[in-house]
């Protein structure tokens, strides 16, 4: 809590930077249930936020706020600086902000290139002649792949056939082709095995590598601590702790993380079963 | 020996394998129909007792078939594609006929003016069925059904209460039959008098492949019915691609009903009735899916094919033809295991 406090006027007062995006004191509330309460938060360019939670902390309203699917009932919503109200995910697109959900929006029959230019199609011909060009959307899909370092044989193969982690890099090197200046990750590791992980986290530094500003949600604090920069706790709806990478253990995190004392009672009481 | 089978594939993926044209062949959708109906066409030559299967004028005979079924089996397979059902398309074929018939007999409008309004009134029929479809949220397969039935009362009760029986005919005394029953209902290619369905057949075919795997609206077609989330997600405009799609399959039907109207001169009130599995077979034949996203035009036209074949096939043959249908049944179970086995082997075992 503390740390939050010493932490956020220095990267605004020296750091030049203009965060990417930026919350503002958000709230939201369904009702009487509070969601999300008194949220600030920063993202900038070039680095990787991580935003920690656990079942119900709120991770998912705030990536619908982040995403555009919903509007913060109090506070405001900046990007690259200036205020935005989005009515829409297509509205949050335009601006630069993609989101990989956990379905990744992949079409598991449909080959990788044809999945990779969903609704995006390039296209050539005048009227109602208006053709794909498929050659250019097959070359431009190896290069974004292979610039994300992923090395798909064939292209034409159903997505369907990809590993999770491969299906995973498909959609992100879709977001960054795309305009992406903020690319925000839905759990992308949670339903993936140690080395897909390792895989995707690869991928996210890849992102960060080209200038984007990477939001990371995940509960799993070791992949968090592997790639992040910036780490922010959600508990309970309200923003718990913030840390920045060189300043925080491994050891640290996972204990804020898994809420401290809690899981140090926890450990007690499974050792007295044990025994 | 099946798993090493598999196991060599899927290895062979990750590596620099070389069976990668093999996979890409095995995931045609229209495969096992092609391989189904080379062996269909070699069985029916060989049980010819007229000698004449083989020959051109055989050729013209079973495309004829073929072709009525094919012009509408191609646009159900790309609604099959997105994911829905039209059951109306068979019976919309006597709707389609009767009300041109009608037009022109009690109306006293000239042919082309008929068929342009009842094409008009076909593209309402597919409209509803899709707006229903769409804004109910309940599976095509009720809503065109009760428009199945709908229509069925339709043709019959404004048939019987306009004309006192249950056909239309005298259409050939119509002005402009001439000129229209040329462009739908005549032969070409003397000797062997093959229709002109079959010209339009092989058009609406070579159409529906370029849409398909040309354009945009092809790519969307996919897409719907592989994952409507996921295409309504990515910004594809689902509802009115698959409107459209319903659209396309009644003017189609519209058009074989008007072709068989020129031809025959009439039209029974009971016309098309049962034709809608006909056209559902020769698309699940062809490698469609039932469940969408994966199919091909080709494939349904292929499945029309074989359809063909089969009528004509059996009586040459000398069989009683009565048997038709319960060849049909065996076919559409044999291509339906082939086709998914064939589907899994492609796609890797997984879903």
């Amino acid at each position: 809590m503390t740390i939050s406090t010493e932490e956020t006027p220095s990267a605004s007062d020296e750091g030049a930077v203009v965060p990417a995006l930026q919350l503002r004191h958000a709230s939201k509330s369904f009702g009487s249930v509070i969601a999300l309460h008194d949220i600030s938060l920063h993202v900038d360019p070039g680095t990787v936020t991580c935003v920690l939670g656990d079942n119900g902390a709120g991770k998912s309203t705030l990536i619908k706020i982040l995403s555009g699917v919903h509007q913060p009932s109090d506070g405001a919503l900046l990007v690259a600086g200036k205020e935005e109200k989005f009515g829409s995910p297509r509205d949050a697109l335009a601006a630069g902000i993609a989101t990989v959900f956990q379905d990744l929006a992949t079409v598991p029959l449909m080959s990788v290139w044809r999945n990779f230019f969903l609704g995006n199609e390039p296209v050539k011909g005048f009227g109602p002649f208006q053709f794909l060009e498929s050659a250019k959307a097959r070359r431009i899909c190896r290069e974004e792949l292979l610039a994300m370092g992923i090395d798909i044989r064939d292209l034409e193969q159903p997505v369907g056939t990809l590993s999770g982690g491969e299906r995973q890099a498909v959609a992100i090197a879709r977001a960054v082709y795309f305009g992406a200046k903020v690319l925000i990750l839905d759990e992308p590791t949670s339903a993936l095995g140690v080395k897909q992980s390792g895989v995707v986290l690869k991928y996210i530094l890849q992102a960060r590598e080209r200038g984007i500003a990477v939001v990371f949600i995940t509960h799993n604090p070791h992949h968090a601590f592997m790639v992040g920069d910036r780490f922010y706790l959600l508990n309970r709806g309200r923003l718990r702790n913030e840390f920045v990478r060189d300043k925080v253990t491994r050891e640290e995190l996972v204990k804020a993380m898994a809420g401290g004392a809690e899981l140090e009672a926890l450990a007690h009481e499974l050792e007295s079963v044990s025994r | 020996m099946e798993g090493s089978h598999d196991r060599h594939c899927s290895t062979g993926r990750r590596a620099a394998g070389p069976n990668l044209s093999d996979t890409r062949l095995l995931r045609r959708p229209e495969l096992g129909a092609l391989l189904g109906a080379i062996v269909i066409y070699i069985m029916f030559a060989v049980f010819d007792t007229t000698g004449n299967f083989a020959t051109i004028t055989g050729t013209a005979r079973w495309t004829d078939v073929a072709a009525t079924v094919g012009i509408v089996a191609v646009p159900v397979a790309l609604l099959m594609i997105a994911g829905e059902f039209d059951l109306s398309a068979g019976v919309m074929i006597g709707t389609s006929g009767l009300l041109a018939g009608l037009l022109t007999t009690e109306y006293n409008l000239s042919m082309w003016p008929a068929i342009l309004i009842t094409l008009a009134f076909a593209a309402g029929i597919g409209l509803i069925n899709g707006w229903l479809v769409m804004l109910t949220g309940l599976p095509s397969f009720i809503v065109t059904l009760a428009m199945f039935f709908s229509l069925r009362g339709l043709n019959l009760g404004v048939t019987k209460g306009l004309t006192d029986t249950v056909r239309v005919a005298g259409v050939d005394q119509v002005p402009g039959y001439d000129s229209a029953a040329k462009i739908f209902a005549s032969t070409f290619w003397n000797p062997y008098d093959f229709r002109i369905s079959v010209a339009w057949w092989i058009a609406v075919t070579i159409v529906a492949t370029t849409v398909l795997t040309q354009t945009r609206f092809g790519n969307w077609i996919y897409a719907i019915g592989g994952d409507m989330n996921a295409a309504r997600n990515t910004g594809v405009p689902v509802r009115r691609a698959k409107i459209s799609l319903f659209v396309l399959t009644s003017m189609s039907a519209a058009l074989v009903g008007i072709m068989s109207l020129l031809r025959l001169r009439s039209m029974q009130a009971g016309q098309g009735v049962g034709e809608e599995f006909t056209f559902i077979i020769a698309a699940v034949v062809g490698g469609c899916l039932l469940t969408g996203g994966f199919g091909s035009a080709i494939g349904a036209s292929i499945g029309a094919s074989i359809i063909g074949m089969a009528f004509i096939g059996i009586a040459y043959a000398g069989w009683n033809t009565d048997w038709s249908w319960l060849f049909l049944g065996v076919i559409l179970f044999i291509a339906v295991l082939v086709n998914t086995f064939i589907g899994r082997r492609a796609r890797g075992a997984k879903k």
